[in-house]
């Protein structure tokens, strides 16, 4: 019994530690000179003889590729702020759009709710390609192809935050409305007063996954935004194809991979909170 | 008690709006679904009737078009066997890892561990992919130290494996934290009581922890199954437009035909596959209503 429990702890933590590589991999990278990343890396990127090789931490470690990033390349600060504007905009759409439709589905009757429940649902499940047609189709008629609206503007309305955060207003009990109705509330005091501060969990449960989702988004950028001076850090691919710029783009990915971390690593009991609403019944 | 009566003599005024009153929260949202999704979809649907060339009504010619359409049923084909191998794979590997973690101190830190390639973008995850797997990389390198021969993994029929590895470096912790929450929510008791009538460990993972397991199972299967459409991103960044024929998905497809502009190939195949995908969503629903009996 207890090698058996010691064994999966053994593969476990092996599984854990392969999940962590990359990150680990890119870090480490990020952090190597020019001429270690060429012995490591030289066969890969210049197709020079015998294998690439990698240790798990540089011997030289250097600041270089950050800093080279931070001074000469004002291209990569653009595609950052692009990020932020995508990501932020969509956030702050949902907080306020979002939020309201789920308060609305959480605790109030009107007709066909169940219909409305459903087309929301099903919104949330599809994945972009059915939608991408249609998706381009609007923003061709609204004129915002090339434009970061048209990347914003849809991620605003997406259903999927109102289902999280959905769950979490239902908690709310019906007698505490009540009360407070008897009290001479109205009815946005009850949202502003009750439903945000206690479905607030919920609240950063949808923004967190939000946050992930929009700071990765790869699909709409790519197939909507034709102009490199819009495209975000999550469609830009560094070249490798030298060593002088696979060490720019060893940091540049842990640039970009530094929000979403950060986030995470602070979030991430709300992440998991969001992961299991989306998933148990209502 | 005097502003309730004033309450309910308006409502009694004006009951054909009060009944829609609560339609208030959702209408900002709704509105913008319906701009953003809900009629384009419905012009889509439309388009899939008509030609490509005179927006002419052609009837189902160009669903026969795709159904005949040796790139569409490519893709089908790779979707389908992706999702058939890598989600049965998943789905027990991360009920492996939830119930051992689950039991545990020290689960949290291993359980953030699993979490993070969920938080990696795409575009990174690409950097590391090609310095793995390229025919000279750092996988075939280990390969070679215990002796045993590499390969191109991108470009031959590897290819398709090094994607369900992605799916499941990506996915496994997300599906755990789906288990673990079935698992928190089968009481102490039943367990107590059956140890005290002698069952081991291995009989109470069979008799109870499964069984109880079975709403969780349903809801992890639909979920896993949707987000497999996104692991398009890893092979699209790996590989380009054209990967090799074996990672060749759904979304490769409406990507090239999109800039080709074949709209209407793309209209008929997104209203295939948004109905499938509709029929599936419907068992969720049904499976989360006999889940809670």
């Amino acid at each position: 019994m207890m090698v058996r429990r010691l064994f999966l702890w053994f593969i476990l933590t092996a599984l854990a530690m392969l999940a962590l590589y990359p990150v680990l991999f890119l870090v480490s990278g990020s952090f190597m000179g020019k001429d270690e990343l060429w012995d490591y890396l030289g066969a890969v990127v210049s197709g020079s003889g015998g294998y690439a090789d990698f240790p798990l931490l540089p011997v030289y470690p250097t600041l270089r590729h950050y800093v080279q990033i931070f001074l000469d390349s004002p291209e990569f600060f653009v595609m950052f702020w692009n990020s932020m504007k995508i990501t932020f905009g969509v956030l702050a759409g949902q907080l306020v759009i979002g939020t309201m439709a789920a308060w609305g589905f959480a605790k109030y009757q009107f007709p066909w709710k169940r219909g409305f429940f459903l087309i929301y649902m099903i919104l949330m499940l599809l994945p972009f390609q059915v939608l991408m047609l249609s998706d381009y189709l609007v923003l061709d008629r609204l004129a915002l192809t090339d434009h970061l609206l048209g990347i914003i503007l849809p991620g605003i309305f997406s259903t999927f935050p109102v289902f999280i955060i959905y769950r979490f207003f239902r908690e709310i009990p019906d007698s505490l409305l009540e009360s407070a109705r008897l009290d001479g509330a109205r009815e946005w005091q009850l949202f502003w007063y009750l439903a945000l501060p206690i479905g607030s969990s919920g609240i950063i449960a949808a923004m967190v996954l939000g946050f992930l989702e929009y700071w990765s988004l790869m699909e709409q950028p790519m197939t909507f935004l034709k102009e490199k001076r819009l495209f975000p850090l999550s469609i830009f691919l560094p070249d490798i194809t030298s060593v002088e710029q696979s060490g720019m783009a060893f940091a540049a990915s842990v640039i970009t991979f530094l929000p979403a971390l950060l986030v995470f690593l602070g979030g991430q009991d709300y992440l998991e909170q969001g992961i299991m609403a989306g998933a148990v019944k209502e | 008690m005097h502003r309730k009566r004033k309450g309910t003599r308006i409502s009694e005024n004006c009951g054909k709006f009060k009944k829609w009153q609560g339609f208030l929260w959702i209408l900002p949202s709704f509105f913008g679904a319906l701009v953003f999704y809900l009629l384009p979809y419905a012009d889509v649907v439309r388009r899939s009737f008509l030609g490509a060339v005179d927006n002419r009504f052609v009837g189902l010619v160009n669903y026969r078009i795709i159904l005949d359409n040796t790139a569409f049923l490519l893709a089908v084909k790779n979707t389908v066997r992706f999702t058939l191998i890598c989600i049965p794979i998943l789905i027990v590997l991360a009920l492996v890892c939830a119930v051992v973690l689950y039991q545990s101190k020290y689960g949290g830190m291993i359980k953030s561990a699993f979490l993070m390639p969920m938080a990696l973008p795409a575009v990174s995850v690409a950097l590391v992919w090609r310095l793995l797997f390229h025919s000279q990389g750092l996988l075939n390198n280990w390969l070679e130290h215990l002796g045993l021969l590499g390969k191109d993994w991108m470009n031959t029929p590897s290819a398709f494996w090094i994607l369900v590895v992605s799916y499941i470096w990506k996915n496994l912790g997300y599906d755990i934290v789906l288990w673990m929450a079935g698992l928190a929510g089968i009481s102490e008791n039943i367990y107590e009581a059956a140890r005290v009538d002698g069952a081991g460990e291995w009989k109470c993972f069979l008799n109870i922890t499964l069984p109880n397991l079975k709403p969780s199972f349903y809801t992890i299967t639909v979920l896993s199954f949707l987000n497999s459409f996104k692991v398009f991103r890893e092979a699209y960044l790996v590989a380009g437009d054209y990967p090799h024929e074996s990672i060749y998905m759904m979304q490769h497809l409406f990507n090239n035909w999109f800039r080709n502009f074949s709209f209407d190939k793309m209209a008929a195949a997104a209203v295939i596959e948004s109905l499938i995908l509709l029929g599936l969503i419907l068992l969720l629903q049904k499976a989360w209503d006999s889940g809670v009996e």
